[in-house]
């Protein structure tokens, strides 16, 4: 059973087609990066898998279940979860209370309207820090962390969902060589069962990570296959910068 | 653009716990409670009554403030479930029994369910539109009790309601009246205050802050939404029984906009999100309208509005950084 | 039934001259004016106070839209300098200032509702296709008419029509390539409560005068604005006119559920068509 299956998938701003009959496969397991040139369609498409967006025609798959009509909150239930790629988290909220309101959802306990001490919640939401980095910060307010911490706590609220498959958009969008380093190997380090379909534009970032790649261009598949594959692809360097300049593009 | 912004009520009860020493904050509390139950025994008659005027309409404004300060929901017509309520408890006290439980319990559910007919609407709006929608639903109310004149008196109000009859004596003393709406109000508030600081108060401050980002980690948030101001409905509708109780007659203007507004101005001069400064807020609202109107020429509606004016251009953060959510979100 | 179609083309175009400039101004400058409906009750109490003739009449219209404009410009110097802050400081600002202006009309005229002649001529009434209708009301479906081709005209035809609805679609881009769009919100705000106090002469004949006529207009108003599409002018007129309609046909058949047709309507639109029948997705707030 594939973990997410699109097959068909369209949608059109006007007469723009955004995304133009997009067919991707993602392996359990796998961390299958989406790459492309700007106006490829990549962020339309990450809406149209997350739910954010209502599609034009086509389905998508989670795990073998057609989700293609339910809402975003649905497809989080049913284990699918995102990180934005603008960090975007509640600006009243500590990191620790950001974590905890995922953890809270998806703790199998209901919500409850009167107070309460939830320490199997508070527990995880630290265990989820302390993964992605940020124990030290959990009662920092979140307008004031950084914004590669900010893209930290992204992560760690992501993965309090318990997700089997999560979304990556951008994840290395404005952070510093440094910071960009650190998140590389807190993706890497992720649990094997948890599937990762990503957006980046860091290639070096996509070349280290995945094991497999779909390149979208103009809002259709070009090519998907093993990052191998992607790099010897004529077609792939063309669409990104015109021929003859593939050296440049993914460097060695 | 991030989409993060700075916290919207620095130091609001609601929004952030206080994380003062619990024992301090717990004296604190008792003393305020042991003056206000106190204060019949020293205070005239009529400063008595406008201090009970004060909680019921600072327990509706704090009712209010669930939706507006904890929520992020600005409402102009949350006055139609404090009329509905006030009216259904004062046609109760009239026609069936005014013991004292039974017109507050008719009271909040009439509210309650005036919210939930009303509230999928609203829910799926927001920012201006919800202003809107509530404005227009606030005047649609207002326009059919004045159409149903058989219960609600049209435009003569409902009179001649009984006192609040407690194992079987009427509360006929201002000073009683006094304590009963203020028990009352101490179980609204408290209600609301561990509402507020639930988990599921936590997640309402979610929808507040990012509501996008709540239903990206699975929450309904419509539902939640849709709950809350239900909530805060049947909170109104206790607010308006008591407003019965006190007033002993009910009329169109509790259910209208003016008092939606005044409502409004409170919990923003108090601070959304600080169900405390609400109350403030509601004492200072009253104190102008019913205590110093007169003396002002039954103008304070006039004061008021200047009120209104100064508040949102002295208010350092604005209306405590209340988000609407309009065009450039 | 004909005489409920002519009444509700002359609510109709009344209601699009009043909520036109609500539309316009929430539409370049995100204000919300809450005020609105005050301004078209104090129209309505100048006409009060000057009616009986034709002098009284056109005095009435030109004070109303003296203090339309000045009220206009006022609140628009009033609302600049919260243009960072969140919509609903500057509703609250307008609706502090509504609730100023409708005391003060209390204090300057009492707090019983004045019924308004229709000028000298216009008070009786003719015979359409067989039907007797009052003479003003359909003089005011053709002034009312007059009244919306010039507004839509301008906007839509002239230069300065132009710059309005750039700066409704896009007011950072029309900043960025060097417009001043100051002075243009300013006379905007001012010609749309010049609109709304000229509305309240016209239909004081109509709706009279009396305090609370402010919140009953501003609804309507409203209802109109979101049907319409925020900031979209022939939004308005259209949405004007399917109010009038409905508003009018609701109260004949419906009399003690009229207001209840006319939410209905404003819910049915919200619901299925958050961004208004003619407003563009961006003006979505609601989903």
């Amino acid at each position: 059973m594939t973990a997410l299956r699109c097959a068909g998938l369209r949608r059109s701003f006007g007469a723009l087609n955004a995304v133009d009959g997009v067919d991707i496969t993602v392996e359990p397991g796998a961390r299958h990066a989406l790459i492309g040139p700007n106006g490829a369609g990549k962020s339309t498409l990450f809406k149209l898998v997350s739910g954010t967006m209502r599609t034009h025609g086509g389905t998508v798959e989670l795990a073998g279940r057609d989700v293609t009509r339910l809402s975003e909150v649905a497809r989080c239930r049913l284990g699918m979860s995102q990180t934005m790629q603008h960090a975007s988290l509640f600006g009243s909220m500590t990191a620790a209370e950001t974590v905890a309101l995922a953890a809270a959802r998806h703790g199998g306990g209901r919500i409850s309207p009167l107070p309460r001490r939830q320490p199997a919640v508070q527990e995880r939401a630290e265990e989820l820090l302390e993964g992605v980095g940020l124990a030290d910060r959990r009662d920092v307010p979140v307008p004031a962390l950084s914004h590669g911490e900010r893209k930290q706590l992204e992560v760690a609220l992501a993965l309090a969902c318990r997700p089997s498959l999560l979304l990556l958009d951008e994840p290395a969008a404005g952070m510093s060589p440094a910071e960009s380093a650190r998140l590389l190997e807190l993706l890497a380090g992720l649990p094997a069962e948890i599937t990762v379909l990503f957006v980046e534009h860091d290639l070096d970032l996509v070349f280290s990570l995945a094991d497999s790649v779909t390149v979208l261009h103009l809002g259709r598949v070009l090519l998907s296959g093993t990052p191998d594959e992607v790099r010897a692809s004529e077609a792939v360097r063309e669409a990104y910068l015109g021929a003859g300049r593939r050296e440049e593009l993914f460097g060695s | 653009m991030t989409a993060v912004e700075a916290p919207a009520v620095p130091g609001g009860a609601a929004a952030a716990p206080p994380r003062a020493p619990r024992g301090r904050v717990g004296l604190l509390v008792t003393a305020i409670v042991v003056v206000l139950a106190a204060v019949p025994l020293f205070l005239a008659p009529f400063a008595t009554t406008t201090l009970t005027r004060i909680l019921v309409f600072a327990l509706f404004a704090v009712s209010l403030d669930l939706l507006v300060g904890v929520t992020g929901l600005p409402s102009l017509g949350h006055a139609a479930y404090f009329g509905s309520g006030a009216y259904a408890a004062g046609w109760v006290s009239i026609n069936v029994t005014a013991e004292a439980p039974v017109p507050l319990l008719v009271g909040g559910a009439v509210g309650a369910l005036v919210a939930a007919l009303t509230g999928w609407i609203t829910v799926r709006s927001a920012g201006v539109f919800f202003l809107m929608l509530t404005l227009a639903i606030g005047e649609t109310v207002q326009q059919l009790a004045n159409a149903w004149d058989s219960v609600t008196g049209g435009a003569n109000g409902l009179t001649g309601i009984p006192s609040v009859r407690i194992a079987g004596a009427p509360l006929t003393n201002a000073g009683f009246t006094y304590w009963y709406v203020l028990a009352v109000f101490l179980v609204g508030f408290v209600v609301v205050w561990l509402v507020a600081r639930s988990p599921f108060g936590a997640a309402l401050r979610g929808i507040r802050d990012n509501e996008p980002r709540m239903r990206a980690i699975g929450y309904p948030t419509a539902l939640y939404k849709y709950a809350v101001f239900v909530l805060a409905g049947g909170v109104a509708g206790l607010a308006g029984s008591l407003l019965a109780a006190q007033a002993r007659i009910v009329a169109l203007p509790d259910l209208g906009f003016l008092t939606a507004s005044f409502a409004l101005l409170a919990v923003i001069i108090g601070g959304a999100g600080s169900l405390w400064g609400a109350c403030l807020g509601a004492a200072l609202v009253i104190v102008i309208r019913d205590a110093l109107g007169p003396s002002l020429g039954g103008h304070g509606t006039l004061v008021l509005g200047a009120v209104f004016v100064l508040v949102v251009y002295l208010l350092p953060r604005g209306a405590a950084g209340i988000r609407l959510r309009g065009r450039r979100s | 039934m004909l005489v409920s179609v002519l009444n509700g083309l002359a609510v109709g175009f009344l209601l699009f001259i009043l909520a036109v400039g609500l539309s316009l101004v929430f539409g370049m400058m995100d204000v919300l004016n809450l005020a609105h409906g005050a301004l078209f009750v104090l129209g309505a109490y100048l006409g009060a106070a000057f009616s009986g003739s034709w002098g009284g009449f056109l005095a009435a219209l030109g004070i109303a839209a003296v203090a339309g404009l000045a009220a206009g410009a006022l609140l628009s110097l009033m609302t600049a300098p919260l243009r960072r802050r969140s919509h609903l400081d500057q509703a609250l600002l307008t609706l502090g200032v509504a609730f100023v202006v409708a005391e003060l009309l209390i204090i300057f005229f009492g707090d019983d509702p004045l019924s308004v002649a229709a000028p000298p001529a216009l008070d009786g009434s003719v015979t359409v296709f067989g039907a007797v209708y009052p003479a003003y009301r359909l003089v005011l479906i053709g002034v009312g008419a007059v009244l919306a081709v010039v507004v839509y005209l301008v906007v839509e035809r002239t230069r300065v029509g132009a710059l309005v609805r750039a700066t409704v679609a896009d007011r950072d881009m029309v900043a960025t390539v060097g417009i001043d769009n100051r002075l243009v919100t300013t006379a905007v705000f001012a010609v749309g409560s010049l609109l709304a106090t000229t509305a309240g002469v016209l239909g004081g004949p109509i709706y009279g005068a009396r305090p609370g006529l402010d919140a009953t207009v501003l609804i309507l108003a409203l209802v109109v604005v979101v049907i319409g599409g925020l900031g979209s002018v022939r939004g308005a007129l259209v949405g004007a006119l399917i109010i009038g309609q409905v508003d009018t046909l609701g109260r004949l058949m419906l009399p003690e559920l009229a207001s209840f047709v006319l939410f209905a309507a404003l819910a049915v639109v919200l619901v299925l068509r958050p961004q208004g029948l003619f407003g563009g997705p961006v003006a979505a707030g609601a989903r």
